[in-house]
């Protein structure tokens, strides 16, 4: 591999990203897979970095997940991002920022129609005056709020209290990165890095001391594939890309994955559980599975958070042996206890991954 | 009086066209950027359908370049149409007055590190068709290191509207077909596998090369673009494409992958077709004043084309257009400058 | 174990990686007029069978390009060896001498 030969792509592809002053839309199902992901964002942004990042009660989701899964009309899903822009707009903002990657596909995919197909911009503008009585905008600028972390990577850097380095053999940690289809793969020219060869995580990794795995199945699905997982029937085939990945990882014995996107995550934390069941084979060493985690966590760690208000405790595959090699001091007995020390209960054991 | 002709390019065009209007009785100045004539033949090995090595029809040109004025490693600086003549400074500082321009400027070779896909650059055991002509000159290169897999990938840069060039380069299929013999020659035990989309054996005795590919050297086609390569732990590539004739996906681990980049219009050529205000076609190459009968002629008075300035083309195809280039030019200054034809004339009754 | 209603796909793809070359060779040591082909499936249209069973010769000899015996020889189960195939192949392919050979060295006689 020649490293300088991916360096003259990552320089064609060079993404604006404004420094601050961004209105902020959260993933609808992030919050509820990786809760302390979107407070970590939140945190790292305005409290340590000091930025404004504006957010509002009234944005909704983006409607992507209905979009792929064919269940509402193009027009209804354009509307619903008309309106998200129309509260950016209405609020004084230009930048905006989305924490998940099909939102960002979908507003990235909704801008370019709009631009093609002029007409269809001014039918929405109009159906979102008369449903909801708000001006339609567009953003000045649209970012993935991974391009945000991307961007203060060396702040984040200088900030830093641990390292993605192993402290008992001194050695970068190995870090699987796995983008988000919809993050460049429709629109090359919008991604960090373009769509080959994204920088957007490569850059994060290898800012805060780790070193980038590149894997012959990099660039493939995490197997979510929406419609490939939401119809049980199809569900194979969504477990099946993720094993496909896996194998192709396995000989590089990844330390940790990281991930951009709500389903990628989600699909490589769970599926290892789900593979180790069906297969009995584990991919981390001695029995256990690839932590994976989301940018933010892994930005969070590296700043020093208690891995517990990460939520990380909220992970199929247990993240123990990253935190060890971290070396990261954690409270076993605070895993699962919630806040104000509430009792959240026990995960059952699974008979084959090792917790 | 002699008619100045000013010859821009020296690859087997330009050479053969300057050849033929020396002997025609023209003043010929020749000019060409790099050091030496030749262009792209200098860089390859053995040429098809029959492996002669290249070197052979370049000394055959450059013996009849007697009495042509050569100004190498010259650009045009400018260049403008006057009544009757074009007004020409040479970045040496010459300043010619030329009756006829020809341009001979070649093709560039399509940059194959634009299909990020495929990892040019990027990996190791990427490459491309020019570097293997120069690994089978040199014999050196560290990214070929007794491969035991070989593929190639036809249509890099062509048939591919994303990569800018929707045309068919002509060439690489059977030049790729070609390299895979001469790898089987340098590595019998090795695997080849052509990756196709159409091959087009159009040329007399391609197809023979073909079949010789198949029957002989034992290589592998696999009708199917490849779509994505990928570098494996120990640095081999992983491959992957369709095979359409089955209608299922393939995948291959292969030691060395060989990328058969096309054929773009030159960017040299380019520069002066913008000096002289002249539109290129939609495929970027020259336009001519017409695809079907004057394929020679520009679309500006006194100017000329020849080789793969008007688009890809095989060697003879290349000579056999400077031959009519130079037949074009001698009928238009014969035209347009009443002396030319009073001494052409003279010239036949004294015999 | 957990019943989850689903598993792991079964994946179409050839991989070449896997192809038997040395079952191959045998059959082009026998069959050397085999390397020609060109999948032009001449063969395959004019064939009595191929309309009526999943018979190909063209389909069986790229089937074992891509290593795939026990494919190849359920593509010839339906020949009936009328030699239509052969007086087509543009190449002069002894078709029906290479059916025989396939299913010799496949395994099916």
């Amino acid at each position: 591999m020649i490293y300088e030969g991916k360096q003259r792509i990552w320089s064609d592809y060079q993404k604006e990203i404004p420094d601050d002053h961004y209105f902020y839309v959260r993933s609808c199902i992030r919050q509820a897979f990786f809760t302390g992901s979107e407070v970590a964002f939140l945190d790292i942004t305005r409290n340590r970095l000091g930025k404004d990042i504006f957010e509002s009660e009234h944005h909704t989701t983006c409607g992507g997940i209905a979009y792929h899964s064919d269940t509402i009309p193009h027009e209804t899903v354009m509307t619903i991002v008309a309106r998200q822009f129309a509260l950016m707009h209405k609020y004084g903002y230009e930048n905006y920022v989305c924490s998940c990657i099909t939102s960002f596909g979908v507003y990235a995919e909704t801008l370019e129609t709009w631009r093609e197909f002029p007409e269809l911009q001014a039918k929405i503008a109009e159906i979102l005056m008369k449903t909801c009585r708000l001006e339609f905008a567009k953003p000045k600028y649209i970012v993935h709020a991974s391009d945000l972390i991307f961007k203060f990577r060396y702040q984040i850097a200088a900030r830093a209290v641990h390292k993605l380095v192993n402290v008992r053999t001194g050695k970068p940690l190995k870090v699987v990165e796995h983008i988000g289809c919809h993050y460049s793969k429709m629109f090359p020219s919008k991604g960090v890095g373009g769509a080959e060869y994204p920088y957007v995580l490569a850059g994060m990794v290898e800012a805060w001391g780790g070193e980038v795995v590149d894997y012959p199945e990099r660039r493939h699905c995490c197997g979510f594939g929406f419609r490939q997982y939401f119809v049980q029937a199809n569900r194979g085939y969504s477990l099946s890309n993720t094993h496909k990945k896996f194998e192709s990882m396995e000989p590089y014995h990844p330390d940790c994955i990281v991930t951009n996107c709500p389903g990628c995550p989600y699909f490589l934390d769970r599926w290892q559980y789900v593979i180790a069941e069906q297969t009995g084979k584990t991919y981390g060493g001695d029995g256990r599975g690839i932590p994976v985690l989301t940018y933010e966590e892994m930005a969070g760690l590296v700043m020093g958070y208690d891995p517990w208000d990460l939520g990380l405790q909220t992970h199929q595959t247990p993240v123990e042996s990253l935190l060890d090699k971290m070396g990261i001091v954690y409270d076993e007995k605070s895993k699962y206890l919630g806040k104000g020390g509430k009792d959240l209960g026990q995960p059952a054991h699974p008979s084959c991954l090792k917790i | 009086m002699k008619n100045n002709v000013l010859i821009i390019g020296g690859g087997p065009a330009g050479m053969e066209a300057s050849a033929q209007l020396q002997r025609l009785g023209y003043n010929v100045i020749l000019i060409e950027r790099e050091s030496t004539l030749g262009g792209h033949l200098n860089r390859w090995d053995r040429l098809f359908p029959e492996g002669v090595p290249a070197s052979e029809p370049l000394e055959a040109l450059m013996k009849n370049m007697n009495g042509v004025k050569c100004f190498t490693d010259t650009e045009i600086q400018s260049i403008n149409r006057l009544d009757k003549s074009f007004n020409v400074i040479l970045s040496n500082g010459i300043t010619v007055l030329a009756d006829a321009v020809l341009i001979a400027c070649g093709f560039d070779l399509f940059d194959a590190s634009r299909k990020e896909e495929y990892g040019y650059g990027i990996y190791d055991h990427v490459i491309t068709n020019a570097d293997l002509e120069a690994w089978f000159q040199s014999k050196s290169d560290d990214r070929i290191d007794n491969p035991k897999r070989v593929g190639f990938v036809h249509c890099v840069g062509s048939r591919d509207e994303k990569a800018g060039c929707r045309g068919c380069s002509k060439v690489c299929c059977v030049t790729a077909v070609k390299e895979a013999c001469e790898i089987k020659e340098a590595f019998p035990d090795a695997q080849v596998y052509c990756f196709y989309m159409d091959l087009r054996m159009f040329g007399r005795h391609y197809e023979d090369l073909y079949l010789k590919a198949q029957k002989d050297y034992g290589v592998r086609f696999i009708r199917g673009r490849v779509s994505e390569v990928s570098e494996n732990q120990d640095r081999s590539l992983l491959v992957k494409a369709e095979d359409t004739l089955s209608s299922k996906p393939v995948q291959i681990t292969l030691d060395l992958l060989v990328l058969m980049a096309g054929m773009r219009h030159s960017e040299a050529g380019r520069r002066i077709a913008d000096m002289l205000n002249l539109a290129p076609e939609d495929d970027g190459f020259f336009a001519v004043r017409n695809n079907l009968t004057a394929n020679q002629q520009a679309r500006m008075p006194g100017l000329f084309l020849a080789g793969a300035a008007t688009g890809p083309k095989t060697l003879p195809e290349s000579l056999a257009d400077a031959r009519s280039a130079a037949a074009a030019i001698d009928h238009y200054l014969t035209d347009i400058f009443p002396q030319t034809r009073k001494l052409k004339k003279l010239v036949k009754k004294n015999g | 174990m957990v019943d989850f209603g689903f598993s792991l796909s079964p994946s179409s793809r050839i991989d070449l990686d896997e192809f038997d070359r040395k079952t191959f060779d045998r059959l082009l040591a026998l069959e050397p007029d085999a390397k020609k082909c060109m999948e032009c499936g001449s063969c395959s249209a004019v064939c009595t069978a191929s309309r009526y069973t999943e018979t190909s010769v063209r389909r069986a000899l790229h089937a074992l390009r891509n290593g795939c015996g026990a494919q190849a020889v359920e593509e010839l189960k339906g020949c009936q060896f009328c030699g239509k195939c052969t007086m087509v192949c543009p190449r002069g392919i002894n078709t029906r001498h290479l059916i025989l050979s396939i299913l010799k060295i496949y395994g099916a006689l």
